[in-house]
């Protein structure tokens, strides 16, 4: 099938033209993959990307569920993008996220696809990046991102969403926890799940606290809210779902909703470009091993030069491998 | 740069993607700690694999193998329905347009069904004692012929 017809078949939404288009996209590091992205690229702008990222067992997942039942309620197309981490051992994956989204696999307004971070820090997958593209450009309403379940300092998903919520739950650490540097800084809406749980009300405090004694946020005038929700028990996800809303009003009438889509593709670039740097200085230094030996003596300047120009070398192979198809 | 270099059409690092499969629970059967020590097997092999977990229906199954666009499904089925559900499962996988993803099917299956489930499409059905590594080898040679068919489609 050529790629132009299932790029129409996918927007007809046919799911297993979208299925097959998602899977060209996710290798985003070859040409045709980036061509398609081009493609695409003016049938985007549309969507709106909420992500979702916290401590791994906060109950991301099952909150997501909730949260696309309110949506649909609301009448809005949703995908997801979850992300799951891959084996550093095996380089195999076990995604579990979906399971929990399940009683929505057969509805067709909502489209879920698992995703493994192929040992990528920070949250979200250069693969992700590119799902986001193309689901903006199938005309899905929100796109809801989960990321791997992350510790303090992975961030870098705040610059590819629009509405980033961090989901933490009771009894995750003190108030000294909530005022550290890193994820906790982060978040357009903090989410306190699991809120029918023992602790709640200590760690609802700690939370507030560290969000009034500061004012810290990602810019533009937005105060951080928090809400708390019990996934669960169906418990604020309507409120959290008004949230949620309100910050995208607060995005389109300040001007940052199209500025944070920028933003989206500029991460995209950069961790692309990264990811191919970090394979041409890998490449240069196998192939400088005799100048590894160098280091018996010493030698840092002249290996630290000898690998650099052999990861240029690799790279305007790329470049010029790129331009010559 | 020599020609051959310059007609290649991805950048110069292409890894191969790890092959991808959908492993669930078919049925009203909550025994699903085959199909984890399955998913986890299938894991350590170097599969990406997408566990959807316990009480799927036949649709739940192929709307996620689709969505998931998976190189194969494994479902485990350990409640005895599994000619009912298999059957189910191949005719909306035909409806989907989508019988070019194998089946694997494991679970309790009495001998006697292994040919009728075999009949219906499934390429394989893994019985009580089955070893991970000859599964893992199964579904390897499975998804293998699935994308080399893929590659001579486009």
């Amino acid at each position: 099938m050529s790629m132009d017809m299932l790029l129409e078949r996918a927007r007809k939404g046919d799911l297993r033209a979208t299925g097959r288009l998602l899977t060209l996209l996710e290798g985003i590091d070859s040409l045709e993959a980036l061509l398609l992205l081009e493609k695409i690229t003016p049938l985007t702008g549309h969507a709106h990307v909420i992500g979702f990222t916290g401590i791994p067992g906060a109950g991301k997942s099952t909150l997501i569920s909730a949260v696309i039942g309110e949506y649909r309620k609301r009448g809005y197309k949703v995908a997801v993008i979850a992300v799951d981490p891959s084996s550093p051992i095996s380089s195999g994956s076990l995604m579990g996220d979906r399971l929990r989204m399940q009683a929505h696999s057969v509805d067709p307004g909502v489209f879920i696809r698992s995703l493994p971070t192929r040992g990528l820090k920070g949250g979200i997958s250069l693969a992700g990046l590119a799902l986001m593209e193309a689901f903006d450009a199938l005309g899905f309403d929100k796109i809801i991102v989960e990321t791997v379940g992350v510790g303090q300092s992975e961030v870098d998903v705040m610059e590819a969403v629009h509405t980033l919520l961090v989901v933490t739950m009771p009894g995750a650490g003190d108030d000294i926890q909530t005022l550290k540097a890193g994820v906790m800084e982060i978040g357009d809406v903090y989410v306190l799940n699991k809120s029918d749980k023992p602790e709640a009300s200590q760690t609802w405090e700690y939370l507030r606290f560290s969000l009034e004694s500061g004012e810290l946020g990602r810019g533009g005038g937005w105060t951080p809210k928090i809400v708390r929700t019990s996934a669960v028990m169906g418990s604020g996800i309507s409120k959290l779902v008004d949230v949620i809303e309100e910050h995208k009003k607060f995005l389109m009438d300040s001007g940052l909703f199209g500025k944070r889509l920028l933003g989206r593709r500029r991460l995209l670039i950069k961790l692309l470009a990264s990811h191919l740097a970090n394979l041409a200085v890998r490449r240069s230094l196998a192939r400088t091993s005799d100048a590894i030996e160098f280091l018996d003596k010493g030698r840092y300047v002249e290996v630290l030069e000898k690998v650099l120009q052999g990861a240029i070398n690799e790279l305007r192979y790329i470049i010029e491998g790129g331009r010559g198809v | 740069m020599s020609s051959t270099e310059t007609s290649e059409k991805t950048f110069l690092f292409p890894k191969e993607r790890p092959f991808k499969v959908l492993v669930a629970k078919l049925g009203l059967d909550g025994h699903d700690r085959g199909a984890k020590v399955v998913a986890r097997a299938l894991k350590d092999a170097g599969f990406d694999v997408v566990y959807t977990g316990i009480r799927q229906t036949p649709e739940q199954v192929v709307y996620a193998a689709v969505q998931e666009d998976v190189d194969v499904i494994g479902v485990s089925i350990l409640s005895g329905a599994h000619i009912h559900h298999v059957r189910r499962l191949m005719e909306l996988l035909k409806r989907m347009g989508a019988t070019d993803i194998p089946v694997v099917v494991g679970g309790t299956i009495p001998l006697v069904d292994v040919e009728e489930l075999k009949k219906m499409g499934v390429k394989e059905v893994f019985l009580p004692g089955s070893s991970l590594r000859q599964l893992a080898e199964v579904v390897r040679r499975l998804a293998k012929e699935k994308r080399s068919r893929e590659e001579t489609l486009t």
